[in-house]
């Protein structure tokens, strides 16, 4: 869809949606908040040189949430047709009535919504290969894999794809926005060999606009690198030592902070950071902060999923937490007012530090680095962690070999406070930014 | 599955789009050519409840309705497939000319919907959601709450939850055959959190299956998921640091077998065996266990979570070996795998919704009973870990490594149990953890139906299941 194409779409979700409303409110509704989406997407995948898969998605979402009072009831749909509508419609009033009364439900306050003129995010970038045009560029990705060393022997191929989608909202407050984004990708998985040993790795680029993918060549070479890397693994024994944490593994510790000081676990009193804000919870050097408005960024949003508008602003400063992530329901539980995070955060930014992955390595001088993590492992509630890891053994800041079958423990509480260092290193292709990070001390598991 | 089913499928479907078999047999038609191995149809449609009380009061309900259809068209190992949330007929044509040209072209073929067998139904073609009026919905969750908070005084919170799915499937392939399935699904969650001195902690439980809301109601069921939820939370109050490092480790009975799920489970689905990508590819025959391990696929067992009167692609659902006395016997197989490998389907072609091809998957998989009673197993260890109950897991299928996280478990120290430790994953190698069984207990149980399984980022409802086992070396990720 060119753009005029997307502005009539998003014209025509908008009056589906502020029917919808209408609708609830008819049917006695004392407030309602409807979202919808529109997804189209091709994705396609070579295998061994050849086309394995072509798939084309076309789907819709309609979703209602209504007040009778303080009684809340939600329905969704992904069928359109009036019968649908109007079965929906009813579930969420009929659901609402059999609800308790809640105090704390309620829409955001007006005051708060993102009505008016929006930031432009520049989200929206049509890529507009077709199949023929992506098959070549998967089997352009995967050549390169295949063709980077001898020790390759297998793959699980290279995918490309292309995907755009329109999300509208509004609510009875009169609020009604929506926008168009588009997200491409380009992926790619192999299998080494190595006598027994056989090992698998991957790599992709994301983006919002094709032109700022990494080369298929790029994507498929640094998947065959990172297989390559790892065969010959084996497990060490069971001690205490630093571990390094890469960029793309450090990602899943900063999600964990997020966890502890989400709203909804708070409320529960489910969170091993309880009565944390104001509190040193990282070392002082410490800042994390959420970027909202980062053109093309991958987790850029003009309002939440609720229509609470954004704004840049710190969750950690000098260490210390500066602010929750809550939404207008948990907010109001703990007497506070929402900040934005309905849904999640938007381009969550750990401020980076001086080295790169290389003098972090010479940081740690001897541990462990990790690169990629297994299982759930975590309780949230008292913080205990313990997580299968693969990695590499590093002596005197010099990889020495892959290291796999292994397990890293401690408690999340201790492990934030044990950060020595970032790198700036960043792995900007998620909604949480970081480089790679360094905890001066777990429990490693292993043979 | 009568007739009758699929009739009602039928007519739930394409009665509601005002289409008919002749509009499915035309689509197929267009989608079909000589290069054509594989082509179908799946259309579904279905309605998901949830309900959820917190602070004692029914917070959110939420209603949804999931509506579409998927194409695929497969040529030799190559496939096309469009989705479309729209079920109409220009869509269908259009779909189906996307997707044929996956297939190099050739001449077309023709499809005739034919008479079709009965196939046995493994639970009651009934709508969970409309099983019990909505006041006892809510009366149910609000007993579940009160009678599991007068357990204890240092219960903080109780949550609890309850879904179900009434998932309607019509599914025509290229060889005539069309195949409805209506399928009901529930599933209850209690958890709590409880603090004592300061110290917080949750335990959690829950079931459910193929079946009405009713089978929460039986023997009193739903309590028995907040009893259960109390009595582990007030345990992991008591835990200490886990030990780390390697060492024998008991695995409890039921949902445990999730170990077998991740551990050998996944390495034995057909996709990742026919592309030689699985730890586990090419072993057929090969003693990959202790003789004492022997663990099927079973699809079959009337009622359960995992399984399915006829799978996705309209193959009926089976019971497959999978290990016999620690030989490997076979993968499991969807229609595509199946045939590039030259095996016959099992059963195991499922997909999330309408909008996924269909992949090989699990069903309820689990170990056979040995002979051990459960207590001789424990006996005789004299220093290990016994882990009770576990929360999730995960495997590489390539290097084999897996790992699964304990939620309940404690130290054995000469042949008894003694003190609960916290919470701590456990990893290991598929391809050699089942060779180091020495014990496997009489005391086969199924999990409560509680699991959905993860791959490709299609999610399906699973069962798993074992006895009491006992392995000589597994790694536990503790702190002491």
């Amino acid at each position: 869809m060119d753009l005029r194409e997307v502005t009539e779409k998003t014209e025509q979700l908008k009056g589906v949606v502020s029917a919808l409303i209408s609708e609830a409110e008819q049917l006695g509704a004392s407030a309602a908040e409807a979202g919808m989406s529109a997804d189209q997407g091709l994705s396609v995948t070579a295998r061994l040189g050849e086309v394995e898969t072509v798939e084309r998605h076309q789907e819709q979402g309609l979703g209602l949430t209504v007040y009778f009072g303080q009684r809340k009831g939600s329905a969704s749909t992904t069928d359109f047709s009036p019968n649908a509508i109007r079965e929906t419609a009813e579930a969420a009033c009929r659901i609402a009535k059999l609800a308790s009364e809640d105090a704390f439900s309620g829409l955001p306050d007006a005051s708060l919504l993102a009505t008016g003129e929006l930031p432009d995010l520049d989200l929206y970038h049509p890529w507009g290969i077709d199949a023929e045009q992506a098959i070549a560029l998967a089997i352009e990705c995967e050549d390169s894999a295949r063709g980077y060393a001898e020790e390759i022997s297998n793959s699980e191929g290279a995918t490309v794809s292309q995907h755009q989608s329109i999300r509208v909202l509004g609510n009875s407050l009169g609020f009604l926005q929506g926008y168009p984004a588009t997200r491409h990708s380009i992926s790619c998985s192999v299998l080494g060999q190595r006598g027994e040993s056989m090992q698998r790795d991957y790599w992709y680029s994301v983006a919002r606009d094709a032109l700022d993918l990494e080369s298929a060549i790029e994507v498929g070479r640094k998947s065959a690198e990172r297989t390559i890397s790892r065969l010959g693994a084996r497990s060490i024994s069971t001690r205490k030592c630093p571990v390094l944490y890469s960029a793309e593994a450090a990602s899943s510790l900063i999600r964990n902070f997020l966890g502890g000081i989400s709203g909804g676990s708070l409320y529960r009193k489910s969170s091993f950071l309880l009565d944390s804000l104001g509190k040193q919870v990282f070392p002082e050097f410490i800042r994390i902060h959420e970027q909202p408005f980062l053109p093309k960024g991958l987790g850029s949003a003009a309002f939440d999923a609720e229509g609470v508008a954004l704004k840049p602003r710190d969750i950690v400063c000098d260490g210390v937490v500066h602010s929750y992530l809550l939404s207008c329901y948990s907010a109001r539980k703990l007497g506070m007012e929402t900040t934005g995070n309905a849904g999640g955060v938007h381009n969550l930014t750990v401020d980076p530090g001086e080295k790169d992955l290389q003098r972090m390595l010479a940081s740690m001088g001897t541990g462990l680095l990790v690169t990629e993590l297994m299982g759930q492992g975590v309780n949230m509630v008292t913080g205990d962690y313990s997580r299968g890891a693969s990695g590499f053994w590093v002596e005197n800041g010099e990889i020495q070999f892959p290291v796999e079958e292994i397990t890293i423990a401690g408690n999340l509480s201790d492990m934030l406070k044990n950060i020595v260092e970032i790198g700036n290193d960043v792995d900007f292709r998620g909604n949480i930014r970081t480089g790679s990070i360094l905890v001066s001390e777990m429990t490693l598991a292993g043979e | 599955m009568s007739e009758k089913m699929l009739d009602f499928a039928r007519n739930q479907i394409l009665t509601g789009v005002g289409l008919g078999d002749t509009d499915i047999e035309r689509v197929m038609a267009k989608m079909l050519n000589a290069q054509v191995d594989l082509a179908d149809i799946y259309l579904q449609s279905s309605r998901y409840e949830s309900w959820s009380l917190e602070d004692g009061i029914i917070k959110e309900g939420a209603h949804s309705i999931e509506q579409g259809v998927g194409l695929r068209v497969v040529s030799g190992d190559k496939s096309g497939f469009a989705c479309s949330d729209e079920i109409s007929l220009p869509g269908l044509l259009e779909a189906a000319g996307n997707v044929r040209a996956i297939a190099r072209s050739g001449k077309s073929a023709q499809s005739r919907l034919q008479k079709r067998a009965e196939i046995p139904a493994l639970y009651p073609s009934i709508d969970p959601l409309k099983s019990i009026p909505e006041s006892e919905k809510i009366a149910l969750l609000k007993r579940v709450d009160e009678e599991t908070r007068k357990l204890d005084h240092r219960i903080e919170q109780v949550m609890v939850s309850m879904i179900g799915a009434h998932d309607v499937i019509l599914v025509a392939n290229q060889d005539g055959s069309m195949h409805g399935d209506v399928r009901p699904l529930v599933r209850m969650s209690v958890s709590v959190i409880v603090e004592d001195k300061g110290r917080r902690e949750q335990g959690s439980s829950g079931g459910g299956g193929r079946t009405d809301y009713g089978f929460f109601l039986d023997e009193e069921r739903a309590l028995d998921y907040g009893r259960e939820a109390v009595r582990q939370a007030l345990v992991n109050l008591e835990a200490v640091d886990a030990p780390a490092g390697n060492m024998t480790v008991v695995l409890g009975s039921g949902w445990p077998g999730i170990l077998l799920h991740e551990a050998i489970g996944h390495g034995l689905e057909g996709d990742f065996n026919r592309k030689g990508t699985s730890a586990f590819s090419g072993r057929v025959g090969e003693k990959i266990a202790s003789d004492l391990c022997t663990i099927v696929d079973d699809g079959t067992l009337s009622g359960c979570r995992g399984s399915l009167s006829v799978d996705d692609e309209g193959v009926i659902s089976q019971n497959t070996m999978l290990i016999e006395k620690g030989i490997l016997k076979g993968y499991m197989q969807d229609k595509m795998n199946a045939k590039l490998m030259g095996v016959p389907t099992t059963g195991n072609g499922r997909r999330e919704s309408y909008a996924h091809q269909p992949l090989p998957r699990m069903t309820n998989t689990y170990m056979l009973p040995g002979e051990h009673e459960h207590d001789e197993i424990i006996a005789s260890v004299k220093k290990g870990l016994y882990a009770h109950n576990f929360g999730g897991g995960q495997v590489d299928i390539t290097s084999g490594k897996f790992v699964f996280s304990a939620s309940e478990a404690y130290l054995i120290e000469d042949g008894k149990i003694t003190q609960p430790v916290k919470g701590a994953t456990l990893i290991g190698n598929g391809p050699d953890v089942l060779t180091r069984v020495s014990m496997v207990g009489n005391n086969l149980e199924l999990d409560g139906g509680v699991g959905t399984c993860g791959k490709d980022g299609q999610s399906v409802p699973v069962g798993v299941g074992q006895p009491t086992i006992k392995i000589d070396g597994l790694t536990v990720g503790g702190t002491k």
